[in-house]
């Protein structure tokens, strides 16, 4: 903790100002990457780095316990359950940055800069160059956490005591807000079983691409052209499939074309 | 005539009261009873049909009868103790405005409630015969009854208020009277058209209530009348004004007059009792009960006279044009209670010849409808008099009880008519000799249409149409119009013996003696003699010459009388159009204009909120990108503040 | 070196991280965007708490990574449900609650 503390023994050194110019830096590109990535999980990542680096940033001002807190609360903690949020609802998608509500986008922009405008000017009509510094602060009670700690449980013990009532509210809150009822006793393997076999089709359904005039496993598929095959009928079956019209020549042709022999050419001497 | 005789000092009428003891205090049963019977008639409805008619009878009877007992008990009190109240119930107590449901009993009531259920009581008996035949004539005995509780609660009542329900009550069952034959287009528009132009009156009278609790602070007769001298004359004037077009309404007198004569599309006894008797007189009524007001507002008064003397003409000239017997009635009854509005509107000289000449005509008036309806009965329906002619030689009865009522209204000695409308024409010419010209007039024409009445109808030759057999109708019907007869015959003289009927109304509605410039007895003779010489030459006319079956074209006022004097012409012109082009024009507004700002306002909003709500896509980056939006325009308010 | 120029450092990451959650649609790739903007915040702390020479940003910074953790917890629980029901861990297609 001294040693933190040593960091930011005065206002305005060269080391903080360094310090200083980098985290800026990296917290705006991270709040910006955050805004224009499409993918929920940048923007989650982007906003991490932003946030450690106000953490670093709280610690060269003279705040290491907020700094700290940041770290763990909110990159930690916070952001951990933002992303585990994400994971629930789908971590693939990913957002169409078109804009839906008309004139809402430039809106926003000119809102926003305007109010940004709006806080420079006051930032500027109001700043001093001189400040007081922390340190004193921090040295009064032996340090900044003992400092925050005396401040916390003795002028501003009614608000804590009240904000741990808000985080237990908040926890049953969520609690019942995530909480579904069942209303309906679980199905046992069993039940589901006998279900499947009630439903009139038991078996799964044929996969993709096999054009099946019902899906009994005796059933050959259809070929490009339209005439059934057996190929898609199990050895046992063939033969003894209640499927009619199988072009057993052609399923000949087919294994000989895979086996990578040349075409048979169709022989027209049935048609008549 | 033998001068009147009482010391009559106060020439307003008293209008305290006390508390009713003893008989009095049945005068509730007075209205409870018609009112029971019209329950029992409308309520049971057809289970009631077989012996229904006679329930009304007899409620209407025991009505009466109470009356009577009243009547009798009364007499027994001294001349200004004869004024009771009944205190039923707490009607409205709304802070100051407190209105008891009082009834009040005294000498002004007590005419009324004699001849609402004394006349009532014979009409009742009478139709149970004329309705003889209508399959409906349970319904009719329930609005009859319905009408005479009604009546008597209007002049029962102690409050104007109270008064106002009655009198929206008669206005009730005239509607449904009117148009007890509602299937007939004719009466059905004529029971409509009733009701709307009494619905212009009865506005007369809320306002007149109105003004009388804001000016007043209450409606009661004792509280109003009491205070009504000390209030301002604006106040005065504006509330006679409103009572005087309350009266117009329910009076027939212009410019309301137009719904009385097709009132006559009811039945007979119902323009008997309602169009001719009874409820027509509650303007009368109105106005005299409300004496302290117009005494105190001679303009009022004035309003009164004038209106009174324009329906009277109007009436008489409307009588002579008409064919229908009915309705030269009912322009009879017009013109009489025209000269009834103009006697009250006299002040006291006139108040008590006013309530008067409204009982003698009740009962003059009523046995000539009846007769009218009798003629009928046996002329199957037939009103037209250029059909009718020599019914004397069929109709004996009819035609001798007839012309005691037309001598009656004549004014032929000793006929009632006589003492109460020479009365009425010795007062006019006591308060101007203009009004007491145009009561003579009045009684000229009168003498005419009457003579033109009894001419076309009993004299002259026979013009029946083929299949009309006339004969003279049953004993139930004639005997009631018999004992009209004979009280249209000796009413006047009887209760003006003795000054009788002037003794009897003073406290109510004071009294003063009518002072003429000449002798008395030159108007008599001289109205009589005028009168006489109007009724020969109807006679000649109507009688000695044959009376054509098809109408003649006539002059422009024969034109103008046959079509009610342009009444209803003049009331669509200014009134119906007007409004009708008004509604429309309101319609138009409130479809376009109303409702285009609502229906634009929500379409508006709709659309916005369409637009807005497309913001709201779903996407959750285009919300993320308005957060950011949002946060930087955060920044750029902190950065201009710290700049 | 001027301190401020973590701060410059701490917006330029803030401001790509922005830019990352308004155009990708892969939910996962947001969420990294979203830690890396809690990341430049934390950045920012610490520097303040050095210019500033005391330990509350540090302590600040620390709560930050706490909470991050459990969001982290939660959210990527939510995106395992998501996907578990959609198959799909795009953010766009879970539009349905709209108009």
């Amino acid at each position: 903790m001294s040693g933190l503390l040593a960091a930011v023994d005065q206002t305005g050194s060269t080391g903080e100002q360094i310090v200083f110019w980098v985290c800026a830096l990296v917290a705006v590109v991270g709040a910006v990457g955050m805004l224009v990535s499409r993918r929920a999980v940048h923007s989650a990542l982007f906003i991490a780095a932003t946030m450690i680096s106000l953490a670093v940033l709280y610690i060269t001002q003279g705040a290491p316990f907020l700094g700290m807190a940041q770290i763990v609360v909110y990159t930690g903690a916070v952001m951990m359950l933002f992303l585990f949020v994400l994971m629930l609802i789908g971590v693939d998608s990913t957002e169409s940055l078109v804009e839906t509500l008309k004139g809402q986008r430039i809106a926003a922009l000119v809102l926003s800069i305007g109010f940004g405008v709006l806080l420079f000017a006051a930032i500027g009509n109001v700043s001093v160059n001189l400040a007081v510094g922390i340190d004193g602060a921090n040295a009064t009670d032996g340090g900044n956490v003992e400092g925050i700690a005396h401040l916390i449980f003795d002028r501003y013990l009614l608000a804590f005591e009240v904000t741990s009532a808000l985080l237990i509210t908040a926890a049953l809150g969520a609690m019942v807000l995530a909480h579904r009822e069942r209303h309906t006793p679980r199905k046992t393997q069993r039940e589901q079983s006998q279900d499947r076999v009630r439903s009139g089709e038991p078996q799964n359904l044929p996969g993709p691409g096999v054009y099946a005039l019902h899906n009994a496993v005796g059933t050959p598929g259809l070929l490009p052209d339209g005439q059934p095959t057996d190929r898609s009928v199990p050895e046992p079956l063939r033969g003894v499939s209640a499927a009619v019209g199988v072009d057993h020549e052609d399923t000949l042709r087919v294994n000989a074309l895979a086996a990578g022999g040349a075409i048979i050419p169709v022989t027209k001497e049935d048609e008549s | 005539m033998s001068p009147f005789s009482g010391a009559l000092a106060p020439a307003a009428g008293e209008i305290s009261a006390a508390a009713a003891t003893g008989t009095f205090t049945q005068m509730w049963l007075l209205i409870a009873l018609p009112l029971l019977g019209a329950a029992i008639l409308l309520l049971l409805g057809r289970r009631t049909n077989a012996w229904g008619h006679w329930v009304g009878v007899l409620m209407s009877l025991g009505s009466f009868a109470i009356a009577v007992s009243i009547f009798l008990k009364m007499m027994q009190e001294s001349g200004g103790n004869r004024a009771f109240t009944q205190h039923l119930f707490q009607w409205i107590s709304v802070g100051s405005f407190q209105v008891p449901f009082d009834l009040r009993i005294d000498q002004l009531s007590m005419v009324f409630v004699l001849l609402i259920t004394g006349v009532g009581t014979l009409i009742h008996i009478y139709s149970v015969s004329y309705m003889s035949h209508d399959r409906e004539r349970r319904r009719f005995f329930g609005y009859l009854n319905l009408f005479v509780a009604a009546m008597l609660l209007l002049v029962l009542a102690d409050n104007y208020l109270v008064l106002y329900v009655g009198w929206e009550g008669v206005g009730l069952a005239s509607y449904l009277l009117i148009g007890f034959w509602f299937y007939k287009e004719t009466a059905a528009v004529a029971a409509k058209k009733a009701f709307v132009v009494n619905r212009v009156g009865d506005v007369g009278l809320s306002v007149a209530v109105m003004l009388m609790f804001v000016t007043f602070g209450s409606v009661t007769f004792e509280g109003v009348l009491a205070s009504a001298p000390k209030a301002s004359q604006t106040s005065l004037t504006l509330i006679g004004l409103a009572l005087l077009l309350a009266a117009c309404g329910k009076s027939a007198q212009f410019p309301l007059q137009s719904w009385l004569l097709d009132a006559m599309e009811g039945p007979t006894p119902v323009s008997a009792l309602i169009h001719a008797a009874t409820m027509v007189t509650a303007g009368v009524y109105l106005i005299a009960r409300s004496n302290a007001i117009f005494n105190a507002a001679p303009t009022a008064q004035t309003a009164v006279i004038i209106i009174g003397a324009i329906t009277l003409i109007m009436g008489a000239i409307i009588g002579c044009a008409k064919d229908d017997i009915k309705k030269a009635l009912a322009g009879s009854t017009m013109s009489q209670i025209g000269y009834m509005v103009l006697a009250a509107g006299l002040g006291p000289i006139g108040y008590v010849f006013a309530i008067f000449h409204l009982l003698t005509h009740g009962f003059f008036k009523a046995t000539m409808f009846l007769g009218a309806g009798s003629v009928m009965h046996g002329m199957n329906d037939q009103v037209n008099m250029r059909r009718f002619g020599a019914l004397r030689t069929v109709m004996v009865v009819t035609t001798v009880t007839f012309f005691a009522g037309y001598l009656a209204i004549l004014g032929i000695p000793p006929f009632a008519g006589f003492y109460s409308k020479d009365k009425i024409i010795e007062s006019a010419f006591a308060h101007s000799t203009l009004v007491g010209l145009v009561t003579l007039v009045g009684a000229a024409i009168t003498a005419f249409y009457m003579t033109r009445l009894v001419a076309m109808t009993f004299l002259g030759k026979a013009r029946w149409p083929d299949d009309a057999h006339p004969h003279e109708s049953p004993a139930m019907m004639m005997i009631p119009v018999s004992i009209l007869a004979v009280l249209s015959t000796v009413s006047g003289f009887l209760l003006l013996h003795n000054n009788w009927i002037v003794n009897w109304l003073e406290p109510v509605v004071g009294f003063e003696e009518p002072v003429l410039g000449f002798n008395v007895n030159i108007l008599q003779y001289g109205t009589l003699a005028i009168v006489l010489i109007s009724a020969a030459l109807g006679y000649v006319l109507y009688a000695r010459r044959p009376v054509p079956q098809v109408a003649p074209v006539g002059s422009l006022l024969t034109q103008a009388a046959r079509a009610d004097l342009y009444g209803d012409a003049v009331n669509e012109a200014v009134f119906m159009r007007p409004g009708q082009y008004l509604t429309r024009f309101l319609v138009w507004f409130d479809n376009k204009v109303v409702d285009g700002a609502v229906n634009g306002s929500a379409a508006l909003l709709g659309g916005l909120s369409g637009r807005a709500r497309r913001t709201q896509n779903g996407f959750a980056r285009s919300y993320a990108l308005t957060m950011l939006g949002g946060a930087a325009l955060v920044i750029v308010a902190l950065v201009l503040v710290r700049l | 070196m001027n301190p401020a120029n973590y701060l410059y450092l701490s917006a330029i990451l803030f401001s790509l991280g922005a830019v990352g959650v308004l155009v990708r649609r892969n939910a996962i790739v947001m969420f990294m965007c979203v830690e890396l903007m809690l990341n430049a915040c934390n950045l920012a702390f610490v520097s303040f708490s050095r210019i500033n020479g005391n330990l509350d940003g540090q302590v600040i910074a620390f709560f930050v990574m706490v909470v991050a953790a459990a969001e982290v917890v939660v959210g990527l629980a939510i995106i395992m449900t998501i996907f578990r029901t959609r198959r799909s861990a795009s953010v766009d297609e879970a539009n349905l609650l709209k108009y």
